[in-house]
């Protein structure tokens, strides 16, 4: 089987956010990138389901040369080989048009990726590619089996999960419990030295969308501690009025 | 010209974030001048076209077809560009949730739209179209642009209250002929807790987390969360330890809330968690380490235990009845 992973290049989760250039820039100082959690999620079913049945991984991110040590890291974690398409990514439909446009060349029977990026929260990129690519997507997606040609899913959804049966290919927004975060071992960071990671051109030309400020919310004022139930009823029913 | 508004529905009802899509699409027409029209797929639920028209939709389109009932997203995809064509449709607004956005992604690309997630309020049109979006799990907003003539907005709940003084909106029922290929992804079955408060949709909800020792432990959440009529959550390490399913799981990974008040019990406030809950008007916490990382952003905190405080909380609150 020839698996896809898309992943993205994100600070990490305790990171302080912040902006410059007159809030129109986000400020990387200080920052430690990820690969993002639920693409990390993705990673791991992909390197289980080769375990189980062979194929290859191909790990992919639309980014410019800093994402190199992300892709790097999933090599580690048992991809085969890394593509990086050279372009700062847009938005997400500028991503997704990069990733069909690639995977269309390859002939993929999986393309898997996180169900949203931990950046902009879209969870749009998946749908997209399936849709650029004429394949079904499914997500959020927190079981995934394969038997034959056949892929069986849970795919959450608002106070449970739903069960779906849909031949490959197809595009997968995966999240946790699919499988459990890998951690690369020794073996795994020396062989990632040695296997091929290619960057390639981008093609999209501009994007239907335009970054023009950020902004941080306001600061939370002090908690109000209270000693009893009584006190805490009080303040809920008549300071903010919700009882 | 019309914004088109995408609904979902929930154990026979309108989903409430939904019904306040359509407001907030009712209040972006005021701007523009263009009328709303709701595409209602699936079995109509009583009294939608009057609770529709109230929050207000001057028209539904009904699309009736038994296949459409589960959550078929291609299906779906594929009615709303065509009902999008039909009404003239330039904006499609609805509410973010996990088949809103499958919908919504499948979409972008049919109707060639530039699109907007986690929109937290109405457009600016002095200069284009410029919206405010939540990002960074609701640590940061952007405000983005679009260009395109067609657009998609999937907003965020709670940010526009929903309208009651509209009226009935008059109902067309419209076949659409759907292609094989759109049902080839096939739901099998499902799994889900009848009679709840949904978590993404509630206004109140009560979270417990690892403090509280193990799942039989749970009837104290469970009694809170009744006497509040509050959607139940935890944090991950309870659902990762199977204590409580998956589908109550708050925070960075999981699902992120934004009711108008979360009551957090024997979590500390890790800042995985706090992504998934930041964007609640009221937040309350219970702990008994004075020094939990929740007490920083909270609104009002008792420093206790969790075993005592809660049954008396649950009490006086029930008192209030
Ligand atoms: C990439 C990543 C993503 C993550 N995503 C999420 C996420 O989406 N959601 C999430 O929740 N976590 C997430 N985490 C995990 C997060 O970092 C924390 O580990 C987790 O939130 C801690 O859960 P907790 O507060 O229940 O447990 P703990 O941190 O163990 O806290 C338990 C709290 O209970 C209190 N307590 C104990 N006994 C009592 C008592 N009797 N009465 C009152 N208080 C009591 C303690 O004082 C303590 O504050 C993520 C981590 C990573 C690395």
């Amino acid at each position: 089987m020839k698996i896809l992973v898309c992943i993205t290049h994100v600070p990490d989760t305790t990171s302080k956010i912040k902006f410059t250039d007159n809030n129109t820039q986000f400020d990387k100082t200080g920052v430690q990138f990820i690969i993002g959690p639920y693409d990390d999620y993705a990673l791991a079913r992909a390197v289980e389901l080769k375990e189980q049945s062979g194929g290859s991984i191909t790990v992919l991110n639309v980014g410019e040369s800093d994402t190199e040590p992300t892709l790097r890291k999933a090599l580690a974690i048992g991809a085969d080989e890394a593509i990086r398409i050279n372009a700062f990514p847009k938005d997400a439909a500028f991503v997704a048009s990069e990733i069909a446009r690639f995977a269309k060349e390859e002939a993929f029977d999986l393309i898997l990726m996180g169900r949203e990026s931990i950046d902009y929260n879209g969870g749009m990129v998946h749908g997209m590619v399936g849709e650029l690519l004429g394949i079904p997507s499914v997500s959020p997606v927190m079981k995934l089996d394969i038997e034959g040609n056949t892929a069986t899913i849970s795919r959450e959804i608002e106070g449970g999960k739903e069960f779906i049966s849909v031949d490959l290919p197809f595009v997968a927004g995966c999240q946790e419990p699919i499988a459990e975060w890998k951690i690369p071992n020794m073996r795994g960071i020396m062989s990632a030295r040695s296997k091929p990671l290619k960057a390639i051109d981008s093609e999209t030309p501009g994007s239907k969308t335009e970054t023009k400020k950020y902004e941080l919310p306001p600061a939370k004022g002090a908690v109000k501690l209270v000693d009893t139930v009584e006190e805490l009823v009080d303040l809920l029913k008549n300071d903010a009025k919700i009882l | 010209m019309s914004i088109l508004v995408y609904i979902e529905k929930d154990q026979g009802r309108i989903k409430n974030s939904s019904l306040e899509a359509v407001s907030y699409a009712a209040a972006l027409g005021e701007i523009t001048g263009d009328k709303v029209q709701v595409v209602s797929l699936g079995e109509a639920v009583e009294g939608e076209a009057e609770l529709l028209g109230k929050a207000g939709a001057a028209g539904v389109i009904q699309v009736t077809d038994d296949r459409l009932a589960a959550g078929v997203i291609q299906a779906h995809a594929e009615v709303v560009a065509q009902v999008f064509d039909k009404v003239k449709a330039k904006t499609l607004v609805l509410a973010k949730s996990s088949l809103g956005d499958a919908v919504a992604a499948r979409l972008a690309v049919r109707l060639e739209a530039g699109m907007a997630t986690n929109v937290v309020g109405l457009p600016d049109l002095t200069d284009g179209f410029v919206v405010r979006r939540s990002i960074f799990t609701g640590k940061a907003f952007v405000d983005t642009g679009i260009h395109t003539e067609n657009k998609i907005l999937a907003i965020k709940k709670n940010i526009q209250p929903v309208k009651t003084d509209g009226s009935a909106a008059p109902v067309e029922n419209v076949t659409i002929d759907l292609p094989g290929e759109t049902f080839s992804a096939k739901i099998t079955g499902t799994e889900k807790a009848t009679g709840e408060v949904l978590l993404p949709e509630a206004d109140i909800v009560v979270s417990g987390g690892r403090g509280l020792n193990g799942p039989e432990n749970w009837g104290l959440i469970e009694d809170l969360a009744d006497a509040l009529g509050a959607a139940k959550g935890c944090s991950k390490p309870v659902s990762d330890s199977g204590w409580r399913p998956h589908h109550e799981h708050v925070g960075q990974t999981g699902v992120k809330v934004a009711p108008s008040l979360y009551l957090a019990v024997a979590i500390s406030g890790a800042i995985q968690h706090l992504a998934g809950v930041n964007a609640s008007r009221y937040m309350v916490v219970i702990n008994k380490d004075p020094e939990a990382p929740f007490f920083k952003v909270a609104d009002y905190g008792i420093v206790g235990d969790a075993f005592e405080v809660v049954p008396k909380l649950t009490e006086a609150i029930n008192a209030l009845k």
